[in-house]
């Protein structure tokens, strides 16, 4: 006799009781802390922090803990934690061009005031794995200097100052929020820009690389690249002035693209622009060039109907939480469309096979 | 201080039954609900209720002027923050039938968003099962409300998708009636 | 120029310590005080500020939802904008009914879960303990105790009433999605109701199959106005959507809430010359011989055996029950 299946509850316990024991994997090794996470994973640390639009390193790190290093289930944590916190206000916008920087480089310039600073990169290590560092041992200490008192003024004005970018608009309007207002199109560039710094790193990166093979090519140079710590400051009505509530990484990135001018504009340079939380620049680049693709019509360029040309497609799929869940959605229990389709489909199949036979019969 | 008084007591579980009250109300036009818990100066309870069930600091509101006074004011920044602006501004509009007017003047939606139209919280002397026959979603067969007038529900039910919709509050007691309502006298 | 590969003399981890701990030992002091102890709500002692509100959401975002409802109520099917929140469930799991439901419940409902028509399926279960630990509702298995019902795909075969709500997952709201994949065009076709790409859509699967091919989310007209993605219930239940509860439609990650009042109008699409046929495998149930439910398909034996059996849990075991 068949009897329906029941025991959700318990399979749901019991998947979770493991889930921990996974987590925590051999008992015999030591257990992983968050500081330890923050500290020598701290890259996921930041990724987890900017496409979760939360600057926490302490619980993006539990995060990734918790989510046994998915970094996509870590960001998941975050976002949905995130959307329970009390809104006090909104900071003033950071001065990036005041940011005491731990990198800072330009490749349009071979020099610029401020110089170029090559900080903690990958860059130039031969990708040689150190099988050193599987034994344990601190590394020998990083020489250090002085930082220079020179400001780093941003790449960017100095083109400026010639009228050789294109400027930007400066505006006083509150950027809409993306977390708090439904999604609409045309979005218009501050919503975009909302949703490609917290977009999926490897779509952004992918639709970024798509121009550069020549879906909607823009010429894009980093026109400056810099990472390092701004403060934060928020306007205290009580008080009438701002001050300073504490102090993010940021890494920003500025491209400078070719544009041949339009109608209505003279030739001239036009900007990409990337900032993203922490130590982050593959996504800070792609940021910038995905920006720059999808400003083809504010600078009168053609729609050559790229990919990373048009704002529905590039913001509706950029985020990897609702793209995660909808497409992981499918190991649901589809049982009643599945069985209205079946008989759906057995219905034509019989009638196809009734018309092949009176056919054959004729 | 007046203006700290009249609010929910427990804001998360009396909202939830306003709500609950609210929606049954507007799901069957000529349904009268009761309800509890608010008392702004100068509004009735189930108008007081609505506000506070509704209103925030995201709604702009428009007080007609029947209603409008600088204790009803601070009552509605106090809890709920709302910002009070002119009739074509509001998202919610509270006062007296007569005093609301006209609704040509307030947002009734677009055809791409007909849900951006105004909702109006109207104070009524009473509300009863009497008057003008309802018809539409929402109505099994017919219902009747004791409405203030016939003409400015036909003018705009013609408009269907766009249109405003409207809470009517006497006392306790409030009845809804959404744009989708066919009203005949 | 500095000397490339120096660091700078900053601040060590600029960032953490003061600005980036505020949030959670801030949000602690702000969230009301949930009406449960943390400790008997199984609730993550591991995550900071582990006290919700009542039905988890915070109250403006429940009055941002309770309004979208109250519109969608006053324009039968047509799809509100809504600035749905981040939940604690995967976007494409409900995320919308559970957003929705919140904004409904009160702690005097009774409250049913189900998913493909059972309350035990894995996802209904998780959703009802969801609320059973943040609302605190009283949850039931049978449809016609329940006031409040969240459902994945099904509509209950007891015949719903006035005093119930059924609230629908849906994944994707907008009907005319698969034919149109851009919201700027579908959104301009609802506000001319121009719909013609569907119906070419319908006449062709007739010229191809001799019928209209499609078998669940089968598209609907709502109060002869806005065409309606029933979410993919098995179109068996298209004609039930005429009922005296109230039915509400949550899309999470599409942000869309909709809605159909009682005794609202709901045709399926069709032809004259095609008229639309809510069918169902020809079977009756083999543990209740109801003739008249929609069935799941179950294989028995490695050799294809099959049976057919009620989807819809609660209503065949009810009739077990009477038959006792």
């Amino acid at each position: 006799m068949y009897v329906a299946v029941k025991g959700g509850e318990r399979a749901i316990d019991a998947a979770h009781e493991w889930l921990a024991e996974e987590r925590r994997g051999d008992v015999s090794v030591p257990e992983l802390s968050v500081a330890q996470i923050r500290e020598q994973m701290a890259l996921a640390v930041n990724r987890v922090m900017a496409e979760g639009s939360l600057y926490d390193p302490d619980l993006a790190a539990l995060a990734i803990k918790q989510a046994r290093g998915d970094l996509i289930e870590a960001i998941f944590l975050i976002r949905a934690y995130r959307t329970t916190l009390p809104r006090f206000g909104s900071a003033e916008p950071v001065e990036t061009g005041e940011m005491a920087c731990d990198r800072r480089i330009s490749a349009t310039f071979k020099d610029a005031p401020g110089g170029q600073v090559l900080g903690p990169t990958f860059d130039y290590t031969h990708r040689l794995i150190d099988f050193a560092l599987a034994a344990e041992g601190e590394p020998p200490a990083a020489r250090e200097a002085l930082a220079e008192e020179a400001p780093m003024p941003r790449v960017t004005e100095m083109l400026s100052r010639d009228g050789l970018i294109q400027q930007e608009q400066a505006s006083d309007e509150v950027p809409p929020d993306l977390t708090r207002a439904p999604l609409e199109f045309p979005a218009g560039r501050p919503l975009r820009l909302q949703a490609l710094t917290r977009g999926d790193e490897g779509f952004v990166l992918s639709m970024a690389y798509s121009t550069q093979r020549g879906y909607g090519r823009n010429h894009p140079f980093v026109g400056e690249l810099r990472i390092g710590a701004v403060p934060v400051e928020m306007e205290i009505p009580e008080l009438g002035f701002s001050v300073e509530i504490g102090e993010v990484v940021l890494t920003e990135c500025e491209t400078v693209n070719q544009f041949t001018g339009s109608k209505t504009e003279p030739p001239q340079f036009t900007r990409g622009y990337g900032l993203v939380f922490g130590q982050t620049e593959r996504k800070a680049i792609s940021m910038a060039l995905v920006d720059r693709a999808l400003r083809w019509e504010e600078l009168g360029e053609d729609n050559l109907g790229a990919p990373a040309q048009d704002e529905e497609f590039v913001i509706a799929h950029s985020d990897n939480i609702q793209a995660t869940g909808f497409l992981e959605h499918i190991k649901l229990p589809h049982y009643v469309d599945f069985q209205a389709e079946l008989e759906l489909v057995r219905k034509l199949r019989a009638e196809a096979m009734a018309g092949q036979q009176q056919e054959a019969a004729e | 201080m007046i203006a700290l008084e009249g609010g929910f007591a427990d804001v998360p579980v009396e909202a939830s039954r306003a709500f609950r009250a609210v929606l049954e109300a507007m799901a069957r036009p000529g349904r009268i609900e009761a309800v509890t818990g608010a008392q702004a100066p100068g509004l009735s309870v189930a108008a007081s209720v609505v506000a506070l069930t509704l209103i925030d600091g995201t709604t702009p509101v428009f007080l007609a002027e029947d209603v409008d006074s600088p204790a009803l004011r601070q009552w509605l920044a106090f809890h709920t923050g709302a910002p009070v602006v002119a009739r074509g501004a509001a998202m919610f509009a509270l006062g007296g039938w007569a005093a609301l007017g006209p609704l040509g003047a307030y947002a009734q939606g677009t055809p791409e968003y007909p849900d951006r139209s105004a909702t109006l919280i109207v104070e009524v002397q009473r509300l009863e099962n009497a008057g003008a026959k309802l018809t539409g979603p929402g109505i099994e067969r017919e219902a009747w409300l004791n409405l203030p007038e016939v003409e400015a529900f036909l003018a705009n039910r013609a408009q269907f998708p766009l249109g405003v919709d409207f809470i009517f509050c006497a006392g306790d007691r409030l009845a809804g009636l959404p744009r989708s309502t066919r009203v005949e006298g | 120029m500095s000397l490339a590969g120096l660091r700078q003399g900053k601040p060590e981890h600029a960032g953490h310590g003061e600005a980036g701990e505020q949030p959670h030992e801030v949000a602690a002091d702000i969230h009301f005080a949930a009406p449960f102890s943390k400790e008997n709500a199984g609730m993550d002692e591991s995550v900071p500020g582990g006290a919700y509100n009542f039905a988890y959401l915070d109250e403006e975002t429940k009055r941002m939802i309770r309004r979208a409802i109250l519109k969608g109520i006053a324009i039968p099917g047509y799809q509100v904008p809504f600035a749905s929140r981040e939940m604690p469930m995967p976007y494409g799991w409900g995320t919308g009914g559970v957003q929705v439901s919140a904004a409904c419940l009160t702690p005097d409902d009774s409250f049913k879960v189900i998913d493909q028509g059972a309350d035990d399926t894995t996802n209904a279960v998780s959703i009802r303990k969801f609320f059973e630990r943040t609302a605190g509702v009283e949850t039931t298995e049978r449809t016609a105790e329940a006031t409040v019902i969240q459902t994945r795909h099904r509509i209950p075969e007891t015949p719903l009433t006035e005093g119930q709500i059924l609230v629908y997952q849906v994944p994707i709201p907008e009907p005319l999605r698969f034919l149109e994949p851009r919201e700027t065009e579908t959104r301009r076709m609802h506000a001319l109701e121009d719909y013609g790409l569907m119906h070419v859509k319908l006449y062709e699967d007739i010229a191809r199959h001799g019928e209209i091919a499609t078998a669940y989310a089968y598209p609907v007209k709502v109060e002869g106005r806005y065409v309606m993605d029933p979410s993919p219930i098995p179109k068996f239940d298209n004609p039930k959507m005429e009922m005296a509860a109230i039915q509400l439609f949550g899309a999470g990650r599409e942000q869309r809430i909709y809605a159909i009042p009682p005794y609202t109008r709901v045709v399926s699409l069709d032809f004259e010359d095609h008229p639309f046929v809510a069918g169902k495998a020809p079977h009756d149930c083999a543990l209740c011989g109801a003739s008249d439910t929609y069935l799941d398909e179950i294989i028995t034996d490695d050799a294809g055996s099959r049976m057919y059996v009620c989807s819809d849990t609660d209503h065949c075991a009810t009739r077990q029950e009477a038959a006792a």
